[in-house]
């Protein structure tokens, strides 16, 4: 019956669709230290129960592109499952010197700049990968720099849904308003990914933003 | 401050080779101390590139390059807002702007000049 068979080559072609289509590859960019691992892990610990990656306050703490298969979210009675892709982020700049205010001796230094310039180029490589991506900065922080600009520049040019988090709010002097206005396409989150504030905007807006895709 | 020159690039200088000579022209003379005033704009996707090679040549034997500074501004948009021109240039991605620059220049020699402004003019004079 070559009907049938025709219908069901349709209904798995279309079941795929939908499935593929669920499954979102979630990539986590900006700035290093901007906090991408610490929400990486907030959004692993709410849902998975444990951690992605490694936080640290020297920069350039995640130097390989991490990922989670299958974050289940589920939020208004609607589950999403995602793949997160914590990646090391985009700078235009490395210097091996900045690490040793941090304690670091030279050679580890060194090492650590090194792996870091890797780690940028394959952020960068990773890219058209993506789904939709969360630009995480840091709220204190002028949004206003090149490093931004580029990625969200990149990010438009490939036509992937942006969602940005103004992570670190718990911390004084924030400029909220500046981020807002310097994005205003786009939809800005101010949370904190380590206290955990305002989490159910965020995957309000998270769920807005796969809509898009 | 030295070796560090200061140099023009006119937009026909660069317009009409393929985007990855571009790049690879523009970091080579990067590294080679030059702070760069080009007229026009990089695609971002050639700023993804321009940043990738950066990373590649930083670390390398003998050589003391850092990474670069990048910067796009347009004199003529000078009195919007800061949120305005940002806009612009996101808006604005084809080289062919003949009202918007670029500076690539290395990170560390941008560094001292943000230190001290007057070295710029050291430069100029030259
Ligand atoms: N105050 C504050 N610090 C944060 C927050 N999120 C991350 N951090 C800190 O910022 C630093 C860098 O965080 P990390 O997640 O490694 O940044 P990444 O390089 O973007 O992955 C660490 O010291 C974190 O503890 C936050 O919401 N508030
Ligand atoms: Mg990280």
């Amino acid at each position: 019956m070559p009907i049938k068979i025709i219908k069901n080559f349709f209904k798995r072609v279309f079941y795929n669709l939908f499935i593929t289509k669920k499954h979102v590859k979630l990539g986590f960019y900006g700035p290093p230290n901007s906090g991408k691992t610490t929400l990486a892990n907030r959004l692993c610990k709410d849902w998975v129960g444990e951690d992605m990656g490694k936080v640290s306050r020297v920069p350039h703490e995640t130097r390989e592109i991490q990922f989670k298969e299958k974050v289940d979210i589920n939020f208004n009675n609607k589950k999403i499952t995602f793949k997160l892709i914590d990646t090391p982020g985009i700078a235009t700049k490395i210097d091996y010197e900045d690490f040793l205010h941090y304690g670091l001796k030279t050679k580890e230094a060194k090492k650590r700049a090194r792996e870091a310039t890797r780690g940028v180029i394959e952020s960068i490589k990773w890219l058209d990968d993506m789904d939709a991506v969360i630009v995480v900065l840091d709220s204190s922080k002028n949004p206003y720099t090149q490093v931004n600009i580029t990625i969200i520049g990149n990010l438009v040019a490939r036509k992937i849904p942006v969602l940005i988090a103004a992570n670190k709010t718990d911390l004084k002097r924030i400029k909220l308003k500046k981020i807002e206005a310097a994005f205003p396409e786009y939809d800005v989150v101010g949370i904190s990914a380590k206290k955990g504030h305002n989490m159910e905007e965020f995957y309000e807006t998270l769920f807005d933003l796969v809509k898009k895709t | 401050m030295k070796n560090i020159t200061l140099q023009f690039i006119p937009y026909a200088e660069i317009a009409y080779i393929s985007p990855y000579r571009r790049v690879k022209y523009l970091i080579d003379l990067a590294v080679d101390n030059r702070i760069l005033l080009i007229q026009g704009k990089l695609a971002p996707e050639e700023e993804a590139d321009l940043i990738q090679e950066t990373m590649k040549r930083i670390g390398k034997k003998r050589s003391r390059f850092k990474g670069i500074e990048l910067t796009t501004f347009s004199p003529k948009t000078k009195n919007l807002s800061f949120m305005q021109s940002f806009k612009e240039n996101v808006a604005k991605t084809l080289l062919g702007e003949r009202d918007v620059f670029t500076i690539v220049g290395p990170a560390t020699i941008v560094r001292e000049i943000k230190k001290d402004p007057k070295k710029i003019q050291l430069l100029l004079r030259k």
